[in-house]
């Protein structure tokens, strides 16, 4: 499995392989919103925190699906589900490792991205935490639409048609946590929610996703 | 262990292309599927390596043991051949990636990417990864395509020592491999005729 992981980060990684992307995605979003609203700084605070968690849901969402279609194309995903690895443990990993290619950049980059949205000096620690615990629940949900859509052609508009929907939970709590935090109110419904929304994907949908990958196999 | 194929009914989209088929192989032995275009032979191999589930009939090996080669090659474009070829054999948890490369005359071409592989080099490489899956069945499926005669005669050595070393292969191939040993088996008796019905409604998708 290690292997697996270390493979598709160096896929990542090489020319071509999508790294950065979704930063890149992310961060012209954060530019753009300032110049069409206007940079009073009181409305930009206000919306900074719905902002920055749209633009890093649509970032995640623009690289799902190579998750599991390069694979199915060049025929390693037959091969993999023919290993002694488990299809569960494929989808974790990948799920994984796009999350570390995709959410963790993300992650980083956001209170960089806060300053651009004036978001209020209290809000910058929790939204580097709503991103952490959410983005990884984003990168499961989003591995199981992935494993839905390999063996279609062009499903990627299909992907995101189906995987909007799934991320709407995340995107609530996530914006809720860091809007009450920049306020300064209690945070913790919010936040408990929103991991257990990602500790539930995590633990359930690789199981789901397998199923749905063998059934696309055939 | 011996690989015993008993009545075997494989469906290719719902439709049954090939029943009552039943095939043996001890270790040791290769037998080549012949039949023409659209028989079923890609669809037989892969219900034998376990990717789709047989309408009828058992296959007593388990897929643990099978290492099936397919059409495609499962090859990443943007990592090198030693590369490609170390992530199977990590996934299986074997070594001899550089005895894998010497045998199949890749071990000149180790740091090269394989999207600047030729098709014929791509499919040595896509090879070479049974070697390194230490699994006793083969299950080749039309191994030989775009390998010229040299390779040819240097993947039937490969197989002539998988073989010799108590290991089977199963493939479909149109040319001769020049395995005098191998058995051959016509698939055109097996075209189905109807008489098992592919499974109806939902419950298919999760059969």
């Amino acid at each position: 499995m290690i292997a697996l992981l270390l493979r598709d980060l160096r896929i990542a990684f090489r020319a071509g392989g999508g790294f950065g992307l979704g930063l890149a995605f992310f961060l012209l979003v954060a530019v753009l919103v300032p110049l069409g609203v206007g940079p009073e700084g009181g409305t930009l605070a206000r919306i900074a925190p719905g902002i920055l968690w749209v633009g890093a849901l649509l970032a995640c969402l623009l690289s799902l699906d190579r998750i599991f279609a390069l694979d199915f194309e060049d025929g390693s995903l037959d091969l993999l589900a023919t290993a002694p690895i488990p299809l569960e443990g494929v989808v974790a990993v990948k799920a994984l490792a796009h999350w570390l290619v995709t959410g963790l950049p993300l992650v980083i980059a956001a209170p960089v991205l806060g300053v651009l949205l004036h978001l209020p000096e209290a809000g910058y620690g929790w939204l580097v935490v709503s991103l952490l615990l959410g983005t990884p629940g984003l990168s499961a949900i989003g591995a199981f639409g992935a494993a839905l859509t390999v063996g279609l052609k062009r499903g990627g508009l299909l992907l995101s048609l189906l995987v909007l929907p799934l991320y709407v939970p995340t995107l609530i709590f996530g914006a809720e946590l860091v809007k009450r935090g920049a306020a300064g109110m209690a945070v913790q419904v919010p936040l408990l929610l929103l991991a257990g929304i990602t500790l539930g994907a995590a633990a359930l949908l690789p199981f789901a996703s397998a199923l749905a990958l063998r059934i696309n196999l055939r | 262990m011996e690989f015993i194929v008993s009545d075997l009914a494989v469906a290719r989209g719902g439709i049954c292309v090939l029943e009552g088929v039943s095939l043996r192989l001890a270790p040791g032995q290769a037998l080549v599927l012949r039949g023409p275009n659209g028989i079923g032979k890609t669809t037989l191999m892969r219900t034998l390596a376990g990717l789709q589930p047989a309408l009828r009939g058992t296959i007593s090996a388990p897929p643990e043991s099978i290492a099936y080669a397919a059409h495609a090659d499962g090859l990443k474009s943007t990592l090198s051949v030693a590369e490609n070829l170390g992530f199977w054999a990590a996934v299986h948890g074997m070594a001899g990636v550089e005895a894998a490369m010497a045998r199949m005359n890749l071990t000149d071409l180790a740091d090269r990417r394989a999207a600047n592989l030729s098709a014929g080099q791509k499919r040595r490489l896509g090879l070479a990864r049974l070697l390194v899956s230490g699994r006793p069945f083969w299950l080749l499926d039309e191994p030989t395509v775009s390998l010229d005669t040299a390779s040819v005669a240097l993947f039937a050595e490969v197989v002539r020592a998988h073989l010799a070393s108590g290991g089977a292969a199963l493939m479909a191939t149109h040319i001769d491999l020049g395995l005098a040993e191998a058995g051959l088996l016509d698939l055109t008796p097996f075209k189905a005729t109807g008489a098992v019905q592919a499974a109806q409604g939902f419950d298919e998708a999760f059969a």
